[in-house]
């Protein structure tokens, strides 16, 4: 590995990226549409973009499904 | 009240909503559900923490008490958009993470400031065998660094990359908030991008704005 990857995955930007706010107060909304099979990511792609660049909404984000998925069974 | 809430929000609604006896079970279920899913996200989250035992446990209670006051505080502005569950888990999911990320500001590991230059290619996972590899592509970025950013974009980028800081933990340690941290750093990460590139080291694409 010479880094050139993890560092172009590291610095590449999404225009779509919505930021922790706005992903933050819709977070459920995405969980349930992702835990009931419903296309999020076309959606909200914003929301999508973000969760996959910022690694503490997306951390939450997995927690969260988590939770509804242990919720669920 | 939204008329599409399914039966069980609206049930949850309707007992939290009201008195006496119906609501005062409706809380210490709730409490319950808030304990267990804080249980389980600080077990999720445990192996790449430097927290363990009671300490954890802890965490994992007070979570649930801060996000059962949450919760009962903004009842009045759940919308129905999930179901109530959803909506109520997020509070806690958000209280671990808040109260994670200060367990870290007490707890410091490393210095949030001094930044070792030498810690950078590891973070992107570059092998030492390959020096010659890679050299001239990290000293790039260092240059990229020190010519491009704003002071608080260097400061935030030396503590989220070299120092390994967490987000929420800087956020602490800022005064600032998530959302503040994640623009500073986006610029940061645009603007690094867009110079490498200039400089011929990485291809130049997408920018933005989050």
């Amino acid at each position: 590995m010479n880094g050139r990857p993890a560092l172009e995955r590291f610095l590449r930007t999404d225009p779509r990226d919505v930021g922790c706010a706005q992903a933050m107060e819709m977070l459920h909304v995405y969980a349930d549409l992702v835990a009931s099979g419903a296309p999020a990511q076309q959606q909200y792609p914003g929301i999508a973009a973000h969760l996959q660049a910022c690694g503490p909404c997306g951390e939450d984000y997995q927690g969260l499904l988590a939770a509804i998925h242990g919720d669920t069974r | 009240m939204p008329g599409g809430l399914d039966a069980e929000s609206a049930g949850w609604v309707q007992a939290l909503a009201g008195a006496g006896p119906g609501r005062e079970a409706a809380l210490v279920r709730l409490h319950a559900m808030l304990v267990g899913i804080a249980r389980g996200e600080v077990a999720r989250r445990g192996p790449r923490l430097r927290i363990a035992g009671p300490e954890l446990d802890d965490l994992a209670y007070q979570a649930a008490a801060d996000a059962l006051v949450a919760i009962t505080g903004k009842i009045g502005q759940f919308r129905g958009e999930s179901r109530f569950t959803t909506w109520a888990y997020k509070f806690v999911i958000f209280e671990v993470s808040a109260k994670i990320g200060r367990h870290f500001w007490r707890h410091p590991a490393v210095a949030l400031e001094a930044g070792d230059w030498d810690r950078l290619p590891g973070w992107f996972g570059a092998d030492p065998a390959r020096q010659a590899e890679w050299g001239d592509l990290f000293a790039a970025l260092r240059r990229a660094v020190d010519a491009e950013l704003t002071p608080r974009q260097r400061e935030v980028f030396v503590a989220i990359v070299l120092n390994d800081v967490p987000l929420d933990t800087l956020v602490l340690h800022l005064g600032s908030s998530r959302n503040a941290i994640y623009q500073v750093l986006f610029a940061a990460r645009r603007k690094l991008r867009a110079a490498m590139a200039a400089s011929g080291y990485l291809c130049g694409d997408t920018v933005g704005h989050p």
